[in-house]
């Protein structure tokens, strides 16, 4: 049976969480022993770890500053996570004051961690729902109230559909997300491959398992698989590439090799 | 900043520049390397602003430390590089021309800041985000504690409101909580009921064979859920049944754990389809299975390969008589009491008695020797009605009739098994009542073929199966052709042609002769039009045409037949209508005013079968007829040589009343030439008969008639 909308999950601390776990890769102190063990298990076998995810949340600030450069306002971040530092907010409220966004997560700790974070951010809320109840998510009285869907919305899905299996119909729950999205509207992402990892595919392969034991899947897909997510969308230049690749301010040769790790990518709606 | 790289602020910027390239890549932020370079240069300032003031002030390094952390560089390598790098590099660039021992001592000392700066920031956010993450976590588990109270209430709401009966076990079948509804249909909690809380003791005799298999299958985990209707002892030891629907639950791991029951109360609606059932089955006067129970088990009876079956259909003689007589509720009484002793009849396994509407009852036997059975249950059934039944102090004697067909099963359908019982019945019952008759097939077959005619007389009638055949009527005193008698015959599908006494009776009986009386009309009128517009020398042509009785009741006679000839334009004096003897006995001036009518039109009237019918001879001057036939039964006597005296003088006296009545007679049957001669001698006028011709289509008769013309 169907666990009914009203009943939530419970909190286990003695489980890794991967918002916690992201967390911890990126120097924050927001996590527990449990994530702390996962993490430094993951990176037994991926040790940098950290720079894919630094690179992630580079990536996110590029593509958010580009966004408000393109007029956009509007905000949808899904998968927000515990916001440590650099959040969709901060980058674009940052660039425009006027900037609205609303977080999503399906964590009931980054939920209410990020309630205090934003408390007194008039343009900023937080949605406790599950990508893949995008119905949950719209309907949701933080859209409602901070967004404007009759104007273009830049939806971010950074580091958020590598956990989401395809029996659980990820492309499904995108497309029903982007079919409300005015036009102009950008759909920004980045997605776990093995494509780029300076490392051999079997022993990245081990951090997958430990996302596999901690029961939250990591599913690598190829960079064909995750084009299809941008499937009526055209692509924003430098289109598919990786995530040091896509737009840099500084020369990629700089970054660190973990830096091109994975696809990253902006779609605008037509 | 606008001096020359050589400058000071030149060498600031070359320390920063060295500064940030080492910690870049330990650090996690998003900020890009020449962004952190920006932060790192007031930095570098204040660094160099402490080594080369004139009173050494340390604390600026704990700032410096601090604000590494403000950025985000919380990890440890970044203060080992950011030491390296002041260490090696701020006297160099940021020294400017100072005491070099001094400079390095007080770099070692900014650095002794730096660090503890650091330290002191990083453990205060480390502390801060343990604290706000456990705070999230807390807040988060209060809001689930929230939502899960408020599901959990809204679950009990459910548990405890259902109009359902909910009951949650385990899987060694201890009930463990049962909801208010589930109490109410036991008719008490479990508690104080004595009733045990284990499960798989509440059995009924009426359970299904596979419910308890099924209930193993669940608690086994082979089985996700089942639903059955299951019956159960209340607290009163009466039945509550049930539709039971029982799911497994799982713990989170998938091992079972409950067992959950979900129970609709149906006694009430069972009992209700019982005693539908039971009506529906039943007669409601006398409590007998009805016709449809009695059809369910004669077809089952039919179906049962290698069995046989005997069945009695008894109608009761004379029962309208008693209803008429003593009225209905006596002979509803009397219905009632023939009941009780049928039923007393047949008491036998595989017997049965029903009533199948109004005084009709059948009883059935299936048992191992119907042959012998069926008639001793026939027999039984006569001397038990043999006794006189009481009702309202008279006493009565009823008597029945009985058709017996009795056979191998899987030969006849239960109608058809039916209706030959009928038909027996009424064979019984024609020879008098009070007895049985067996079926025979022959006999039946003769019923069912009029049976069948009847129902087939209307489509036939639409199809066009009905043609005319003329037989010639003759002048006995030159032989030539006077007109012709039109002769309705029914070309059917399967029994070929069929005369009219085949089917004219059944024509009566349904009163379809009516439409069909018209047609035989405009179809004889119609023809013989045709032929005198063909042939206007040959002189008229008279047509006769048969009135049945029921024509001559029915009030469009006169209106339809003057019509019929002025539409297609026929002289009423060409048209003859014959109208049996036994038509007009008795007839009164209603029946015979239509007649009348169409003579003064000029129509003749003949009447047929004259001699048959006892008519009153005074009568005949009352009559509008012109012609009398004489029945064929008179001229059978002269077919003979020499010729029967008797009819001889009949038809003598006959003909002579005729004539003096202003008739002409006309005989029918003439077969032989010695027959018409003598008719002829006797002064006959008119003639038909094989002798001439026997009925045929108009064509062979308009060859006659030429011939005559011509010849």
């Amino acid at each position: 049976m169907d666990r009914p909308s009203w009943a939530p999950h419970g909190i286990d601390i003695s489980t890794p969480s991967v918002s916690r776990m992201y967390d911890f890769y990126l120097g924050g102190s927001h996590n527990f022993e449990v994530d702390r063990e996962a993490a430094r298990k993951a990176m037994e076998f991926l040790p940098g770890m950290p720079k894919i995810m630094q690179a992630n949340r580079a990536f996110m600030r590029r593509a958010v500053r580009y966004a408000v450069s393109e007029g956009i306002t509007q905000f949808l971040d899904i998968g927000s996570g515990i916001p440590t530092f650099g959040n969709v907010h901060e980058v674009a409220q940052g660039e425009n004051p006027d900037a609205r966004i609303v977080y999503v997560d399906h964590d009931p700790v980054a939920v209410a961690h990020s309630e205090v974070v934003l408390e007194g951010n008039d343009g900023a809320g937080i949605v406790a729902a599950d990508l893949r109840k995008p119905e949950d998510i719209l309907g949701s009285s933080a859209v409602e109230s901070h967004l404007d869907l009759e104007r273009p919305v830049a939806l971010l899905l950074v580091a958020l559909l590598h956990f989401v299996e395809d029996a659980d119909d990820p492309y499904g729950a995108v497309a029903e997300l982007g079919a409300v999205l005015a036009p102009g509207s950008l759909i920004v992402l980045t997605h776990a491959a093995y494509d780029g990892i300076p490392l051999p595919e079997q022993q990245a392969g081990g951090a997958v398992g430990v996302y596999k034991n901690i029961r939250n899947p990591l599913i690598m897909r190829s960079r064909d698989e995750i084009a299809r997510f941008f499937e009526g969308y055209e692509m924003v230049e430098p289109g598919l590439v990786s995530m040091a690749e896509w737009r840099p301010d500084t020369p990629p040769e700089d970054e660190d090799p973990y830096a091109f790790s994975g696809f990253a990518g902006v779609g605008r709606k037509a | 900043m606008s001096d020359t790289s050589d400058g000071p602020e030149g060498r600031l910027r070359r320390f920063a520049t060295i500064w940030s390239r080492a910690i870049f890549p330990v650090t996690a932020t998003s900020l890009t390397r020449p962004e952190i370079e920006l932060q790192l240069i007031p930095l570098a300032r204040q660094l160099r602003n402490s080594l080369t003031a004139r009173v050494f002030q340390p604390e600026a390094g704990r700032e410096v430390g601090a604000a590494l952390i403000s950025f985000h560089s919380t990890d440890p390598e970044v203060l080992s590089r950011t030491l390296d790098a002041v260490d090696a590099y701020l006297v160099l660039y940021c020294g400017g021309d100072g005491d070099g021992e001094e400079l390095r001592a007080r770099s070692a000392r900014l650095q002794h800041a730096v660090a503890a700066g650091f330290a002191k920031a990083l453990r205060e956010r480390t502390l801060a985000e343990q604290e706000a993450i456990s705070r999230a976590t807390l807040n988060a588990r209060q809001m689930v504690a929230e939502a899960l109270h408020a599901s959990e209430a809204r679950f009990r709401a459910v548990f405890e409101g259902a109009a359902i009966g909910i009951g949650i076990a385990d899987l060694d079948g201890n009930m463990l909580e049962i909801n208010d509804a589930l109490k109410r249909m036991f008719g008490g909690a479990l508690d104080n009921s004595g009733r045990s809380r284990k499960v798989h003791e509440w059995t009924h005799p009426d359970d299904a064979p596979q419910v308890w298999r099924l209930y193993e299958e669940l608690v086994r985990g082979e089985r996700e859920h089942y639903r059955v209707e299951k019956p159960f002892y209340r607290q009163d030891g009466t039945v509550l049944w049930t539709n039971l629907t029982v799911s497994l639950l799982r713990d989170p791991e998938g091992n079972p754990q409950y067992q959950l029951a979900l129970m609709e109360d149906t006694t009430e609606r069972r009992l209700l389809n019982l005693r539908l059932r039971y009506e529906a089955t039943h007669d409601a006067l006398t409590g007998l299975p009805n016709r449809t129970l009695f059809f369910e088990r004669l077809e089952k009876a039919l179906a049962t390969p290698g069995g046989r079956f005997g069945l009695c259909y008894l109608d009761l003689d004379g029962f309208k008589a008693i209803n008429d007589s003593l009225g209905h509720a006596a002979g509803d009484r009397l219905l009632v009491e023939v009941s009780d002793r049928l039923q007393s009849c047949a008491t036998a396994p595989g017997e049965m008695v029903a009533r199948l509407g109004g005084d009709e009852f059948v009883a059935l036997t299936t048992g191992p020797d119907t042959e012998r059975e069926v008639d001793e249950l026939a027999g039984r059934i006569l001397s038990m009605l043999a006794i006189p039944i009481r009702i309202e102090g008279r006493e009565l004697t009823v008597r029945g009739s009985i058709g017996i067909v009795e056979g191998p099963a899987g030969e006849r359908s239960a109608a058809e098994v039916l209706r030959s019982a009928d038909i027996t019945m009424y064979r019984a019952k024609s020879a008098g009542g009070n007895r049985f008759e067996l079926a025979d097939p022959e006999m039946d077959e003769r019923t069912i073929t009029r049976h069948g005619l009847t129902t087939a007389l209307p489509a036939a009638l639409d199809r066009s199966e009905f043609f005319i055949e003329y037989q010639p009527l003759v002048h006995l005193a030159d032989g030539s052709v006077s007109g012709a008698e039109a002769l309705v015959r029914w070309s059917h599908p399967q029994h070929g042609v069929l005369g009219p006494d085949r089917f004219i009776p059944l024509a009566e009986h349904t009163g379809l002769i009516v439409p069909l009386g018209r047609w035989v009309l405009e179809e004889a009128v119609r023809q013989t039009h045709e032929w005198q517009q063909r042939h206007p020398g040959a002189g008229p042509l008279r047509i006769n045409v048969n009135l049945s009785p029921c024509q001559l009741h029915h009030s469009g006679l006169v209106a339809d037949t003057v019509d019929t000839l002025e539409r297609i334009g026929l002289e009423p004096g060409t048209l003859c209508l014959e109208v049996t003897e036994s038509a007009l006995i008795g007839a009164d001036d209603d029946l015979l005013k239509p007649l009348r009518r169409l003579a003064e039109m000029g129509v003749d009237i003949a009447l047929d079968d004259f001699g048959t019918g006892y008519s009153n001879l005074a009568n005949l001057r009352r009559l509008p007829v012109t012609e009398l036939k004489l029945d064929r039964s008179f001229t059978q006597g002269m077919q003979q040589y020499p010729a029967d005296p008797v009819d001889t003088k009949i038809v003598e006296g006959i003909v002579a009343l005729a004539h003096s009545l202003d008739l002409s007679v006309t005989v029918e049957g003439v077969e032989t030439a010695a027959q018409a001669d003598q008719l002829r001698r006797l002064g006959c006028d008119t003639a038909q008969g094989w002798y001439y011709a026997r009925p045929g289509p108009w064509d062979h008769l308009h060859q006659l008639a030429l011939v005559d013309a011509t010849g």
